[in-house]
C-alpha cells in the first residue's frame, strides 16, 4: 500500500539550500538578457573583491605631470585632471558601490520584511499605523529625503548610505504586505494556529519564507536605484568624499573638463550604467524564475 | 450514421527538460450524433483530449493518424481555420463559470457577443437570440438576468449561461469538461437536464469529459474509461455496472454508496502500472 | 459522554439594520467515540460551524464545550491537544517550504512535548507512509499522500476530538477510498470522534452515525444515518437534498 521506493536523502538545509541557489544561477544563464545581467554582476564582485590585483596602479597617486592625458597603453582609460588614473579609480570604485549596495539592503530588506509582514498579519489598526508610516516616508522622492539627511548631519559615505536606505524600505514593506495577506488566510496558517504557534512563530517561520522571493527580487531591482542615487549625490558632492574613487563624484569633477577630455566622464558613466542595468536584468530574470514555481 | 468526429491514433506530449512527457498516448474514438463519456482520475489526460481536439494547447506536441471532424481535418488546420471551427462547430463548457465568464462585462453581453462573432448579426438581433437562449436554459426571468454580471448569478445560473453561450452559435459537437464538479447536488441534476435536453433536441453531439462515474452513466450513452493516457474501456453507458476491465471495476467498487454497507472500500493496486490492474481489499 | 457541545452557536457580519447571519441558532451534540456528519451545500455554514469549534474564528454567540470544557475557558495548549482539524485541499493544508519533518515537528516543539523522532516515525506508520517520507518535501508527494501527511500531522498531538472539513472532496476517487478507510481505521483504533463535513451524502453515509443538514447557516434536521437510506426526512430540504444524491448516485 506504500510507495516504499524512496531514495535516502540525507542533505541538510544548507546543502539544499545552495543547490538551489546553484540551480537559480543556472537557469538565469539560460536566458541571453539575465545572463547579461549575472555576468555583469559576478565581474563586479569580482573586481571589488581582487581590486588590488586587477588595479593597474594605485588610484590616490597624483601625478600632476601626467594630468589629463588620454588613454594609452600605460593608461588605459586615461588620467584625471590630478593625473590618476582613471581605470584604478573605477575599479576600486567597484568597491565603493558594492558598499552601498550591500549595506543598504541588508538595512532595507529585513525592515522592509518585519513591517510589511506583521502589518498584514495582524490587520487593523497595526496594519493602519504601519502603513501610514511607510506612506509618508513614501512621499519623499528618494534623492531629496538623501540631501536633506546629508544637509543636516554632514556630507560622508555613510550618511548617504543610510538616506538611501530610508527611501527604498517602503516598496519593500509594500510588497511584504500584499504577499502576506495573500498567504494569511492559507490552509497551513490555520494549522499553525491550531497547534498553538504565536505570532511571531507563524510570522517567521511561515510567511516570511514565502514572501521572500518577490522580495528578493524587488531588492535586487531597487539595487540599480541605489547605485543612480548614489552617483547622484556623489555627483553633487554630498555622498562620497574626495578622494574616494566614487564613480558619481569622477563624473562630477571630470564635467569641467570633459569637452576635450571624453574619458573623464565616459568610463566612469559608462560603469553607472553597465551596472543599473545589469541589476535590472538580473532582478526581471530573477521574477521569471523564482515566482512562476510559487504560484 | 455519419461520423461527426473521428480521432485514430491520437498523441499529446508535452516537452519537458528531461525529454518528452507523454498525457495522452495513442487513443482512437469516433463520435456520431450521441453523448460520450471519457471518465478517468486526474493525470488520466481526459481534459487534454478536449483541448487538443480544440488545437488549444499551444506549448503541446499533437500528433495523431486522423483528427477528422465532419468534412474538416483538425490536424493540418492552422490557427486561422479554426477559429473558423471554435465556438461556432464545436465549443467546450468548462467547468466554474466563476472563471470561464469574464468579470467585466455582463452575461447579457458576454452571450450576445458569442452570436454576433459568428454569424454578424447586429445588436438587437443578437440581444432578442440571447433573450431566447437565456429562455431556453430556464432562466425565468432572462431581460433581468442579460443586465447582471458574473459575481451576481449563482454557480447554477451561471453554468446555464455558459451553456446558453457555447450553445447560441448552433454547434456540431460540444465538449463539456466537468461542468457540474463546482456545482451543489441538487443543482447537478438540473443543469444536466437541461443541457441533455437542448442536446438531444438538437442533434448536437456531446462529449462528456468527469470523473464522476454517476455522471456519465447517467448522462451519456456510451462511455470510454482513460487510464495514464489510454482507453482501458469502452462500454454503453446502461452496462457500466458490467465493467469487465479491472480498473474500471476498481473505480465502481471504491465508490461509496448511500445505504451500502460499511465496510472498507476496496481499493485499486496501483502499484501494478501494465492495464492488468488488480483490485483487493483493506484488511 | 458528550464530546463536543454546541449550543445556539449564532454569528452576524455587520451591524444594526445590515446585520447579516452567517450562523442561527446550531445546536447538536456528538457522543465519545462517535462520527457526526455535518451536510449542505456550498454557503450553508458547514465548514463556519467547523472553525468555530476549531478556534480559528472567535467572535461567535453561543456555546460550544468540547469534553464538558467550555472552548472559551480552556486554556489553548490544553485545547491543541484535545482538538485537530484535517482540511480540505492537500495542496494548500501543508507548508510548500517546509519539510515532512519540520511539518510534523512544529507542533511537537510548540507544545514542548518529547520523544520527537519517534512520535514522528509512529505518526507516518500509522496512516500507512514510509518514515523515509520526512525527507520529503509536500511537492514530490502526491494529493493522496500529502492528505496522508496531513492526518498525521492532526494526530500528532494525540487528540481526541479531530474536525475533518470535506477531507476527500479534492481526491481521486480511488484515493478516496483508501483515505476513507484510512480514517475509519483510525477512529476505531484511537478511539476519535469525528465532527465531518462533507457535500457528497454517500460519503458522509459510509462514514458518519448520525449527520445534521444545513441550510443558509441554519441545521434544517438532525438524522441517523438509516434516514439517507429509506429518505425519511421530516423537513422539506433534507428531503429533497436525500432524493437529489440518491438519484445521482443510484445506489445499487
Amino acid at each position: 500500500m506504500t510507495n516504499v521506493v524512496l531514495t535516502e536523502r540525507r542533505y541538510g538545509p544548507v546543502v539544499m539550500a545552495a543547490r538551489r541557489f546553484a540551480a537559480v544561477i543556472g537557469e538565469l544563464l539560460t536566458n541571453p538578457t539575465s545572463a547579461f545581467g549575472v555576468i555583469v554582476v559576478a565581474i563586479l564582485l569580482f573586481t571589488a573583491l581582487f581590486a588590488p590585483l586587477l588595479a593597474s596602479h594605485d588610484p590616490n597617486v597624483v601625478d600632476l605631470g601626467n594630468a589629463l592625458s588620454r588613454p594609452s597603453s600605460l593608461h588605459w582609460f586615461g588620467t584625471d585632471e590630478l593625473g590618476r588614473d582613471v581605470y584604478s579609480r573605477l575599479v576600486y570604485g567597484t568597491r565603493i558601490s558594492l558598499t552601498f549596495i550591500v549595506i543598504v539592503s541588508i538595512i532595507v530588506g529585513p525592515v522592509g520584511l518585519l513591517v510589511g509582514t506583521t502589518a498584514g498579519y495582524f490587520g487593523g489598526w497595526c496594519d493602519t499605523v504601519m502603513m501610514r508610516i511607510t506612506d509618508i516616508f513614501l512621499s519623499f522622492p528618494s534623492l531629496i529625503l538623501a540631501l536633506a539627511f546629508v544637509a543636516a548631519l554632514g556630507a560622508g559615505l555613510e550618511n548617504a548610505i543610510v538616506a538611501i536606505a530610508l527611501t527604498a524600505w517602503p516598496p519593500i514593506a509594500r510588497l511584504a504586505r500584499a504577499e502576506t495577506l495573500t498567504f494569511r488566510g492559507a490552509d497551513y496558517i490555520a494549522a499553525s494556529r491550531m497547534q498553538g504557534a504565536s505570532a511571531l512563530r507563524i510570522i517567521v517561520k511561515s510567511i516570511m519564507p514565502m514572501c521572500l522571493p518577490s522580495v528578493l527580487v524587488r531588492i535586487t531591482l531597487s539595487m540599480a536605484t541605489v547605485i543612480l542615487t548614489a552617483a547622484g549625490l556623489g555627483f553633487l558632492g554630498l555622498g562620497a568624499q574626495p578622494p574616494l574613487p566614487e564613480w558619481g563624484a569622477m563624473m562630477a569633477t571630470g564635467r569641467r573638463y570633459m569637452l576635450d577630455n571624453w574619458w573623464l566622464v565616459a568610463f566612469p558613466g559608462g560603469a553607472i550604467l553597465l551596472v543599473s542595468l545589469a541589476f535590472n536584468l538580473l532582478g526581471d530574470g530573477l521574477r521569471d524564475v523564482l515566482d512562476p514555481k510559487q504560484k | 450514421m455519419v461520423n461527426l468526429l473521428d480521432v485514430r491514433n491520437l498523441h499529446v506530449s508535452y516537452r519537458g527538460r528531461k525529454g518528452d512527457n507523454p498525457v495522452v498516448k495513442g487513443i482512437s474514438f469516433s463520435l456520431g450524433q450521441e453523448r460520450l463519456g471519457i471518465v478517468g482520475e486526474s493525470g488520466s489526460g481526459k481534459s487534454t483530449i478536449g483541448r487538443a481536439l480544440l488545437k488549444l494547447l499551444p506549448t503541446a506536441r499533437i500528433t495523431a493518424e486522423r483528427m477528422q471532424f465532419g468534412e474538416t481535418d483538425l490536424l493540418s488546420c492552422r490557427e486561422k481555420e479554426m477559429l473558423q471551427v471554435r465556438g461556432r462547430r464545436m465549443s467546450m463548457i468548462l467547468q466554474d463559470p466563476k472563471f470561464s465568464l469574464n468579470p467585466v462585462h455582463r452575461v447579457g453581453d458576454q452571450v450576445a457577443e458569442a452570436y454576433r462573432i459568428h454569424s454578424g448579426a447586429s445588436r438587437s438581433a443578437a440581444r432578442q437570440r440571447t433573450l431566447e437562449m437565456l429562455e431556453a436554459v430556464q432562466i425565468r426571468d432572462p431581460e433581468r438576468v442579460f443586465k447582471l454580471y458574473p459575481h451576481e448569478v449563482s454557480g447554477g445560473m451561471g453554468q446555464r449561461i455558459m451553456i446558453a453561450m457555447m450553445l447560441i452559435p448552433e454547434p456540431e459537437l460540444i465538449i463539456a469538461d466537468e461542468p457540474t464538479s463546482a456545482l451543489d447536488v441538487t443543482v447537478r441534476m438540473q443543469v444536466l437536464k437541461i443541457l441533455n435536453d437542448l442536446v438531444i433536441s438538437k442533434g448536437i453531439g456531446l462529449i462528456m469529459i468527469s470523473h464522476d462515474l454517476n455522471l456519465v452513466r447517467n448522462f451519456c450513452d456510451r462511455v470510454l474509461v482513460m487510464r495514464s493516457g489510454e482507453f482501458v474501456e469502452e462500454r454503453q453507458a446502461r452496462d457500466l455496472m458490467n465493467a469487465v476491465h479491472p480498473y474500471t471495476r476498481g473505480l465502481l467498487a471504491a465508490q461509496p454508496h448511500i445505504g451500502g454497507d460499511r465496510r472498507p472500500l476496496p481499493v485499486i493496486n496501483r502499484a501494478v502500472t501494465t492495464k492488468a490492474a488488480t483490485v483487493e481489499g483493506t484488511p | 459522554m458528550t464530546a463536543i457541545e454546541i449550543q445556539d452557536l449564532s454569528i452576524s457580519l455587520g451591524l444594526g439594520m445590515r446585520s447579516k447571519p452567517i450562523l442561527g441558532g446550531v445546536t447538536l451534540s456528538v457522543e465519545r467515540g462517535q462520527s457526526f456528519g455535518l451536510v449542505g451545500e456550498s454557503g450553508s455554514g458547514k465548514s463556519t460551524v467547523l472553525r468555530c469549534v476549531a478556534r480559528l474564528l472567535n467572535a461567535w454567540d453561543g456555546r460550544i464545550a468540547v469534553n464538558g470544557k467550555g472552548v472559551r475557558e480552556t486554556p489553548q495548549g490544553e485545547y491543541c491537544r484535545t482538538v485537530q482539524m484535517v482540511f480540505q485541499d492537500p495542496y494548500g493544508s501543508l507548508h510548500p517550504r517546509q519539510s515532512i519533518r519540520t511539518a510534523l515537528q512544529e507542533p511537537l516543539r510548540i507544545q514542548r512535548m518529547d520523544r520527537h523522532q519517534e512520535r514522528m516515525e509512529q505518526a507516518l506508520i500509522d496512516v500507512g507512509l514510509n518514515p523515509a517520507f520526512l525527507q520529503r518535501y509536500p511537492h514530490e508527494l502526491s494529493g493522496g499522500q500529502r492528505q496522508r501527511v496531513a492526518i498525521a500531522r492532526a494526530l500528532i498531538l494525540d487528540p481526541s476530538v479531530l474536525l475533518l472539513d470535506e477531507p476527500t472532496s479534492a481526491l481521486d476517487l480511488s484515493v478516496q477510498a483508501e483515505v476513507l478507510n484510512l480514517l475509519s481505521e483510525l477512529r476505531t483504533r484511537k478511539g476519535l470522534t469525528y465532527l465531518f463535513v462533507s457535500h457528497d451524502l454517500a460519503v458522509v453515509d459510509h462514514m458518519c452515525d448520525r449527520l445534521a443538514v444545513m441550510q443558509h447557516g441554519r441545521i434544517v434536521e438532525i438524522l441517523d444515518r438509516a434516514a439517507l437510506a429509506t429518505g425519511q426526512a421530516s423537513d422539506p430540504y433534507a428531503r429533497e437534498l436525500i432524493r437529489a444524491s440518491v438519484e445521482y448516485d443510484e445506489a445499487v
